[in-house]
């Protein structure tokens, strides 16, 4: 990707978990790393969350789950993007996923898993170094 | 291998260990306070006798000496015979009163098999869809012997209902049942999200319920308003403080436009607040909050009971304050959160579980957490005395501050037209959403330390067993409320939801007809999706 474009970045909180706390402090922290940041608020449906990300066309997808619905509406996602054709996207899901949920996510293709007390500057890190394009 | 990191130490000056030390609400604290601090402060006005006006010492004359404060658990998950089971449990270790925890389906008022629901049916809570549901939640508890705090806001008069017709099934009228709903709309707008209708139709029913059990359920507690969650979002311990009592006035005023007497209901009205870390300043919001509510009711709304004027409330330790990194230090910062919750005068606790960052808690944290309370209660003598710490300069005079501080606030929520109109200009929003930012920007500069978090860390990996809901709970959950929708009387169930609607269309108490689709078994979503009609429903800008 090119040195001189802002890196655009859909944070996202699928489900019914209003837990929007760190979601828009993520939120925040990107866009003051200079990226681009779109938040889609909450209450995102799987088929909401991969028509935004269609029409957006972002480089990472920040998806926020506290609420334990990560290993439903998480595969869903990555299923319908693959449907749509879409696998240069950055899909990360962070919040409350236990240890034992990692690699079944991670399998569907998703990143990133950070939990309560990530720094910032760590995900802004993380960001940056795991574009797909 | 474990290895610890250097202490960071944080910028010094002339010989303190830091530049300046600023609490929670950005309030710079002095090296000292002396009596020059509450050279002002009036003893009967400002403070007055426990269980006097303005109650700033407490909200009974007798405090723990009489009766210790109500030891409430929060729980619920996966169906309602295995929450039914945890509650047996807690009961049986000397827990007394329940706090119900509803799944999200049942909070947002969807049935469990709808589209929303996926993935979340007895995750964060109980999963309840009809009567049947609410019975054997209940099942060999006797309720006309306990209190119940149901954490519901959007359908909660339709859970009070369910309430209601459990209890008539087991033989008790509703004059018997003591308990609180939360069913506090406004600060769901402002923080933790879970609305259902507008703000205005969410209020008509909150007052629907307020006039309801004004002459039916005269022991229940209409409204428990709610700082906890603005604070959880974020807040600062100040704007929890105002936004909160600045929702309770509009819940009176949204009453007394209705035409009510506010010495009617204002005696069931209750807080329900955050503990989080910092000790003293926790500990002065509830003097405060005590106060503020007192002075108000009184000179504001002309309450003249005292039961109109005496603030009581619920606490809760601050479940953002817990570390998922060396997740047993939770247990420490909960002790000292319940034990400024007690000093402070709260009439009920939930002591978080050391294990919350993790999962919802297992039977072996909630059991510590709840010991927690007993050791507070019974070993440290803080309940010995009542509000032992007034007259301290330092704790009187951040009491007055923070008092300051929350008039400044309602100064400028009134200037907005009040909280809805406010909520509506994301006035609350914003506020909340620079104070958390600041809050993780501090940790992340290392200006606050978080012990285990961003200082003194070990890193090893956690290895603390979890609590996990499985699958198979939305699988049995759907199951039973597919049994439920053959085996009712569907042409009942569509009588009483086209009653209810018409209902809803003009002015009148929608209780009595909420209770009337319960008895026939319709769900909460069922419900919820004629009111919709009605109501229509709200979004709110994502800003951040």
């Amino acid at each position: 990707m090119s040195e001189n474009r802002k890196i655009k970045v859909l944070v996202c909180k699928p489900g019914l978990d209003g837990h929007d706390r760190g979601a828009k402090v993520i939120a925040r922290a990107l866009r003051d790393a200079g990226m681009e940041v779109i938040y889609t608020g909450i209450h995102q449906t799987p088929d909401d969350v991969v028509n935004t990300i269609i029409q957006e066309d972002p480089d990472a997808v920040m998806l926020s789950i506290l609420s334990g619905a990560h290993n439903a509406l998480c595969p869903m996602i990555m299923e319908k993007l693959k449907d749509n054709g879409i696998d240069d996207v950055l899909v990360a899901v962070g919040g409350i996923i236990p240890d034992e949920d990692k690699p079944i996510l991670e399998k569907h293709g998703l990143m990133g898993f950070q939990g309560p007390g990530t720094e910032l500057k760590e995900i802004v890190e993380f960001v940056k170094t795991n574009l797909k394009r | 291998m474990t290895e610890i990191d250097e202490h960071k130490t944080l910028k010094p000056k002339k010989g303190e260990r830091q530049e300046s030390f600023r609490n929670l609400s950005d309030i710079e604290i002095k090296r000292l306070y002396t009596p020059e601090d509450i050279k002002d402060l009036n003893y009967e006005m400002d403070l007055g006798e426990p269980g006097k006006f303005p109650f700033t010492r407490g909200a009974y004359r007798n405090m723990y000496r009489g009766r210790l404060w109500t030891m409430r658990q929060f729980a619920g998950f996966g169906t309602a015979a295995q929450t039914n089971e945890r509650y047996k449990f807690l009961l049986e270790h000397g827990q007394t009163g329940l706090s119900v925890a509803f799944s999200l389906h049942t909070i947002y008022g969807y049935e469990a098999d709808n589209e929303y629901a996926l993935g979340e049916v007895g995750k964060e809570g109980v999963s309840i869809d009809t009567l049947e549901d609410m019975e054997t939640l209940f099942s060999s508890i006797d309720l006309s012997k306990i209190s119940t705090s149901m954490t519901i806001n959007g359908p909660a008069a339709i859970l009070l209902a369910m309430y209601i017709v459990t209890a008539e099934k087991q033989g008790h009228s509703p004059d018997l049942l003591r308990g609180t709903i939360q069913n506090d709309i406004l600060k769901e707008y402002i923080a933790q999200k879970s609305w259902i209708f507008p703000p205005e139709e969410s209020m008509r029913l909150i007052v629907d319920t307020i006039e309801y059990c004004a002459k039916n359920v005269p022991q229940w507690y209409t409204i428990s308003i709610s700082g906890y969650h603005i604070r959880e979002a974020g807040s600062t311990a100040v704007q929890e403080l105002a936004f909160t009592l600045a929702d309770g006035f509009a819940y009176v005023e949204a009453a007394m436009e209705r035409g009510l007497n506010v010495d009617d209901f204002a005696p069931r009205l209750s807080f329900f607040f955050n503990a989080h870390n910092n000790f003293f300043e926790e500990i002065c919001k509830y003097r405060a909050a005590r106060r503020i509510w007192a002075k108000r009711m009184k000179n504001k709304y002309n309450a003249k009971k005292i039961e109109s004027l005496r603030l009581r409330f619920h606490t809760q330790t601050a479940g953002v304050s817990l570390s998922a990194q060396e997740p047993e230090n939770n247990i420490a910062r909960v002790t000292m959160q319940g034990l400024a919750a007690v000093l402070g005068g709260t009439q009920s606790l939930h002591t978080n579980s050391f294990d919350e960052a993790l999962c919802l808690p297992t039977e072996k944290a909630v059991k510590i957490a709840l010991r927690t309370q007993q050791i507070i209660a019974q070993e440290s003598g803080a309940a010995d005395t009542v509000d032992p710490l007034a007259g301290s300069y330092y704790v009187e005079s951040l009491t007055n501050r923070m008092e300051d501080e929350a008039e400044a606030y309602f100064e400028k929520i009134a200037e907005l037209g009040g909280v809805i109109p406010a909520i509506k200009a994301n006035f609350f929003q914003k506020e909340i959403a620079n104070a958390s930012y600041k809050y993780q920007q501090e940790i992340e500069k290392s200006e606050r330390i978080i012990v285990g978090v961003n200082d003194f860390q070990l890193r090893e990996p956690c290895s603390t067993p979890i609590l996990k809901i499985d699958d198979q709970v939305s699988k049995d959950q759907i199951d039973l409320l597919n049994k439920i929708r053959k085996n009712r009387n569907n042409e009942m169930v569509k009588e009483k939801l086209e009653k209810l609607k018409i209902a809803a269309q003009g002015s009148e108490n929608l209780m009595p007809y909420i209770i009337d689709t319960i008895r026939e078994y319709a769900s909460i979503g069922e419900i919820v999706s004629i009111l919709k009609e009605v109501f229509g429903t709200y979004d709110e800008d994502s800003i951040f």
